[in-house]
This record gives structure tokens, sequence and C-alpha cells, in this order.
């Protein structure tokens, strides 16, 4: 899709942006210390770290991922809303209040605080290194998004901005002015994400019936014919006329004007042999020489682009508008109605890249209210138990993965003790609880709202502003893009934290002042800022939700087990912690990389070579950890225990 | 050993109700996957007003969340000991357990 930028939309953007960053320096002003710097001297207000909880959790993976999830598929989206959330409960009730009272700056304080290890600090620093790495692509991912439509500039200088913006923040600043950023944009998300639904319900539902044609039914003869509609039917040739096994899917005709061909996929009519023939798009190749249906992208004469999608075909009681619609009239008016989802097909030709061919599946509202239509959530209908127990693990995950989070671990260092902790925590469950029922409504309504771009799911909930108000676009994804540099910059400071506090001080030993501390931590800011720009270009395809999936499997592997047993089990050792988070983190990375998802969307390979049973680490790596945890504490305690007695014995 | 307003008495206390509270949710939450996973078919039944039980049961596990979190807020009581330097309340945490 080409973007119109507006002049509204960059001037409230870069408002945002310089309030930010405006901001982010005077409050930097006061954090010398490296108390001020990681932990904002712990006197933060409760409340305002509650909202900041938000802040920093609301990443581009919510707003942006779920948002474009649920767009495209359905009520899929929504379970990662649920099990994001429900990770809350595991920090509220087991992790806050310990956390807050055993550490001092970062997690590896916590889990340390026993032990005074150097192994631990570590391991820990590493972990807190790989995950704060692992979200940041996402976050980039979505940044880039994000400045396509907004500024019309390419992806690549979309993730450059935010990534220098983010160092700029992390940098000048530290916990104190992040904290702010967060509690600012948390609050400006929910505040104007509401004010979105609000318009949405008021707008209602309609249909839209012309954007796309629609040909037939016709006969199987008709088909066959050189012309249709009156136009030139293009040979099916150079790949064209599909698979032996699938047989040939769509139709090209020769446009009544203009240049290219429009593509139309061969629908079954159910109960007939006749056939309709629903309008398709057809992208080929990339960058500048992007094809769309056969003619060069742009909107100059001899040029084509693609449309926006996302519509309703059938209302109930053959409406065509609904009117203001109430909360739950919302859902069961879409329940009743037909949703044109779009598909993709490959057509790959002898020679020259291959074309992604996006066809309209008509789909009954009830389906995609309910589970399984997304391609990855699929098999929880098909009754393929590798698939359910991808789901399992992907859920366990999501609900175990919130509180290993080190950005979100470090936030509560910034309260004074562990009632703040507590309270906080209760204020961000509240807000983030808030924001993901909103998603639903966010999602469906960018479903139906005709505005959603083909290529990039990433992009619903903006879209959908724009689709409803245009400064309500400029806002959002401003809004959008200070979720993205908030989150940044607090991954970053956790990663910079592990380097300066966990790793630098407490493994290699290097005795760093208060000061010394907070300026390496501040060139780790601009290594780690610097990594997270070239991983933001690389993993640019993918929907930023999945790839927070990952982020968390790996967070609970490593981390969760090792805090839970320190908490709960008297005979945990300092070597069963080291063990488990480093098992925890390989195992869910190694998995991770030899998984089908990895081997198609980031090594190209065929999906089939998988090493990985299913794309999920969960359901196995973080029990791994457990065990791991549990047989080497119970291996050198008793070693620990024959030492003593056998020193007992000698003297 | 402990007396009864000590702070690892209260301390004891919150843990011990926040382990309630969490395997309270945790036993909603994995029914709610556990029937995606094995019995998807289920969610599209409608149960109230027109809402399936997707929608009901996602909806209701956001809701208690909110729910419990105010309850643990409510029930929690005051450890006079959060003043503590935290080495010295890690001791304390150590020594309670």
């Amino acid at each position: 899709m080409i973007y119109d930028p507006s002049l509204l939309a960059i001037f409230v953007f870069l408002g945002f942006v310089v309030g930010t960053v405006g901001l982010s320096f005077y409050l930097g002003r006061k954090a010398k210390s490296s108390e001020g710097y990681f932990a904002a001297h712990g006197q933060i207000p409760w409340a305002v770290n509650g909202v900041a909880f938000a802040g920093d959790y609301l990443s581009a993976a919510s707003f942006l991922g779920i948002c474009g999830m649920i767009a495209a598929y359905g009520y899929d989206g929504f379970l990662y809303s649920i099990g994001f959330l429900a990770g809350w409960i595991v920090a509220l009730f087991v992790i806050a209040e310990p956390m807050k009272r055993l550490g001092k700056f970062t997690f590896a304080d916590a889990l340390d605080a026993k032990f005074n290890s150097r192994g631990i600090k570590g391991a820990a620093g590493i972990s807190t290194l790989v995950v704060s790495v692992f979200y940041l692509i996402p976050q980039m991912v979505g940044a880039g998004s994000l400045i396509q439509p907004l500024l019309g500039l390419p992806h690549w200088v979309g993730v450059v901005m935010v990534g220098v913006v983010v160092i700029m923040i992390v940098v000048t600043a530290g916990m104190v002015s992040t904290t702010w950023v967060q509690f600012l944009k948390g609050s400006l998300l929910v505040v104007f994400s509401t004010v979105l639904v609000v318009m949405l319900l008021q707008k209602g539902l309609t249909t839209d019936t012309s954007s796309f044609q629609t040909i037939g039914p016709l006969s199987p003869e008709q088909l066959t014919q050189s012309t249709i509609d009156g136009r030139e039917v293009i040979p099916a040739t150079d790949g064209w006329q599909g698979t032996p096994e699938q047989g040939q899917q769509f139709i090209r005709l020769v446009p009544k004007e203009g240049a290219g061909y429009e593509v139309f996929h061969i629908d079954d009519v159910p109960g007939s042999d006749e056939k309709l023939l629903r309008q398709a798009q057809a992208v080929t190749g990339s960058g500048t020489a992007k094809m769309i249906d056969g003619a060069p992208n742009g909107r100059g004469e001899g040029e084509r682009e693609l449309q926006p999608i996302g519509h309703l075909s059938k209302l109930p009681d053959g409406q065509t508008s609904t009117g203001p619609l109430g909360p739950i009239q919302f859902f069961t008016t879409i329940g009743d109605s037909e949703v044109i989802l779009w598909r993709s097909a490959t057509i790959t030709h002898p020679e020259g890249p291959k074309t992604t061919v996006y066809y309209q599946k008509p789909t009954a509202g009830k389906r995609v209210l309910r589970p399984g239509e997304h391609p990855k959530f699929a098999g929880i209908r098909s009754g393929s138990f590798r698939d359910s127990l991808n789901f399992l693990s992907l859920m366990l995950a999501l609900f175990c993965g919130t509180a290993s989070l080190p950005h979100i671990l470090i936030r509560y260092y910034t309260v004074k003790d562990g009632t703040a902790a507590r309270k906080s925590t209760i204020v961000g469950i509240a807000t983030i609880g808030f924001f993901y029922v909103l998603t639903l409504y966010l999602g469906l309504g960018a479903m139906t709202s005709g505005a959603l771009d083909l290529t990039d799911s990433n992009m619903s909930a903006p879209l959908l502003a724009n689709s409803i108000e245009p400064w309500l676009f400029a806002v959002i994804s401003a809004i959008a893009f200070t979720t993205v540099l908030g989150t940044v910059s607090g991954l970053i400071l956790a990663s910079s934290g592990a380097v300066a506090h966990d790793l630098l001080t407490g493994v290699f030993g290097l005795k760093l002042s208060g000061t010394s501390q907070v300026k390496v931590a501040k060139t780790a800011a601009i290594v780690v800022g610097g990594i997270a720009i070239i991983l933001g270009i690389l993993f640019k395809e993918l929907n930023v939700g999945y790839l927070v999936g990952w982020a968390f499997s790996v967070a609970a592997s490593a981390n969760l087990p090792a805090l839970i047993m320190l908490l709960f089990w008297k005979r945990t050792t300092k070597q069963g912690i080291i063990a488990s988070i480093l098992v925890g983190m390989i195992s869910s990375l190694g998995w991770i990389l030899l998984s089908e998802d990895t081997y198609k969307a980031v090594y190209g390979l065929d999906p089939h070579d998988a090493l990985a049973p299913f794309s999920q680490p969960g359901i196995v790596t973080i029990p791994l950890a457990f065990i791991t945890l549990i047989v080497v504490s119970l291996m050198s305690g008793n070693r620990k225990q024959e030492a003593a007695t056998e020193a007992q014995a000698s003297s | 050993m402990n007396t009864p307003d000590s702070p690892s008495t209260q301390r004891q206390f919150n843990t011990k109700l926040g382990l309630i509270l969490f395997f309270v949710y945790l036993s909603l939450y994995a029914g709610f996957v556990l029937i995606n996973a094995f019995a998807a078919n289920v969610m599209e039944t409608i149960v109230l007003a027109g809402l399936n039980l997707a929608i009901v049961y996602g909806f209701g596990l956001i809701f208690f969340a909110l729910l419990l979190a105010l309850l643990y807020g409510l029930l929690c009581k005051p450890e006079p000991s959060d003043d503590l330097p935290s080495t010295e309340a890690a001791a304390t945490e150590g020594d309670s357990k």
C-alpha cells in the first residue's frame, strides 16, 4: 500500500517525540548516581510506577501485534491478550514483593541475594541480555512499520530513528525519565485507545460490496473461454496454471484500463459445479522492483498499487449499515455477519521472483469470534496433538514469561518498599487489563474498517484510527511510536544494567564507582541499541506479536524456575540456579532456532526439515529448567554435606 | 519463634494468601487453555447475552485477574520490615523460610 504522509500526522508525531526526549533531558539531570540511573532512587510513587508498568508492558507487540493478528484472523490474537495479562498474576502473587526485598538494581541482585556468587551474576546478566535483545526485535520491527505510513519513509529509516532516539533517552537520563515517559505513554495509550473504541462503536458497522469485483457464477465451460465478462483472459502459463495437486487457483484478465492485469481467485459455489471469480491482488518481487498485479508499484500512468482491505460482505437481516452499536451488540452483530478475510498463495515462476497472490476468503462472523482461525492455531481444531501441545506451550510461556522479563523486574526497584511494589502491580494489572479488553474491539474494528494494509498486519490499529478520523491516526501513531520508544528504553536500560552492574562489576570484579558504572552502562546502551537496530531491519517481515511469544518463552525458561525455586525451596544451591538459567536459556533458544517458523521465515528453508517437533518451546524447556535446578541442587547440596561430614570426621 | 505481630508472621500470611489466590487463578486459566487446546468447538457455545464462551471466558479471565488483585491488596497485612535495608531484609526472608 502507498501511504500519503499528512502534515498533521508529521506535526503531532514530531511534537510527541520532541516532548518525550525533552522530558528525558529535563529529568535526566538528576540521575548522576547509580542509584538514580538504575533505580530512580526508589522514590517513584506507586501509582505512577503502576501506570509505568503498563507503559513498559504494553509494547509494540500488544498494541500493534495483537490488534494486527485479531484484524487478520479474529479471536486468536486475543489469546495473547489473555496470556499476557494472566502473567501478571504470577508477578503479583509470587514475585513482586520478594523481588523488591531481595534486590537492589537488577534481577541478578535478587537471585544472588543469598549466595553472593559470581556465577549467578554472570548467568543472570547474560540471560537478561539475551531476553532483552529478543524482546527488542519486535519493538524495532514495529517502529519501522509505523514510520512508513506516518512519514512516508522506508521501514529501515523507522528502525534507525527509534534506535537513535532511544539511545539518546537512555544515555541522557536513566530510570527516572524512563519511568515518567512510560507513565505518560501508558496513560495516553489507554485514554486514546478508549476514545478510538468509543468512536468505533458510535460509527457502527457497514457492508462494502463494491471495492473489489466479483464475477459469476460461471459454468465450467464459461471458465475455459478466451473472454470472461467481456475481457480477454491471459493464458495460464509461467506458474499460473497451478500445481498438479491444487490445479489452477487464479484467472488473470486484461484490465479495462491501465497496465498489468486483474487477477481473480476461482471460488466454489456451494452445492453446484459453478464458480465465482473474486478479485485478488498480486505482489511480485520487493523493494523498488515490486510489481502489483503485473505493473510497477506506484500511482503514475502504467502503474498499479495495492488496495486497502478489510470489510463485511453481509450484515444480519440484509442491513447495509448498523448505526451506533453497544459493546455487546458489536460482537453479536459481527457474529451474525459475513467477513471478508484475506489469505495468500504463492505462484512460483520458472524464472524471476515469486508472486504472492492475496485472495478473499468470505468467512462467517462467528468463526472469527472463536479460536483456531490463525494457521498457527488451526491445529487445535484439527485434533492434532502436536498442534495442541504447541498451543499449550505458548500459553504456558505467556503465563510464566511476564514475571521473568528483566525490564519489568527492574521496575520493582523504583518504588520504596514491598507494599509499594504490590500496590503498583495492582494498578498495572488494572491498566493493562482494561487495555487488553479494548484490543478485541480495536482488532475486530480494524478487520471491518476497509483501511488495512495487506502486506503489514502490524499497522491495523493506526489504520483503523485513520479510517475514523485522520487526526486520531496522527495521535495514535505518535503514541504507538512513543510506546516503542518507552519499551525499548526500558529494555536497553535493563541490558545496560546487566552489563555494568552484573557482568563487569559482579563477575569480572571491576571496582567501578557509581558514576563510572553509569558511564559503562551508557556505553553498553549504545552497543545494545546498535544491535537492536540491525535485528529490527533483518526481522522486518514477522508479526511482532508472534516474535514476542518467543521472547516470553526464553524469559520464562531461563529466569522463572530459578526465581521460584529460590523463593520456595530451601535446598536450592547456587550451582542449581546457574545450571537452571543456562539450561533454560540455551534449550529454549536452541529450540526456537531449530523450529519450523524460524526455518521458514528466517533461513528460507523447508519448514518440514525443522528439528524441533513444534514451534513454542515453553512446555518442554520450563520444566527442564526446574528439573535441572532440582537435580543440580540436590547433587551439589549433598556434596557440600559430604564435605562438611568429612571435615568433621578428619578433625 | 515468631510472635503473632512479627514481620515474618505478616509476611508468611501475605505469601500464603498470594499463593492461594495464585492457584485459584491458575486453575481458571488452565481450564481456559485446556478447553481451547482439546475441545475448541466448546468455545463456540453461546453462553451469555448472545456471546460465545470464548469471549465470555476470555473477558472473565481479565476481570477476575483484577478482582483477585484488588482482593489481595485489601487482605494483605502491612509489613513494617519493608523499611529495612535490602540485605537485612534478605536475611529475614531467608530465616523465615
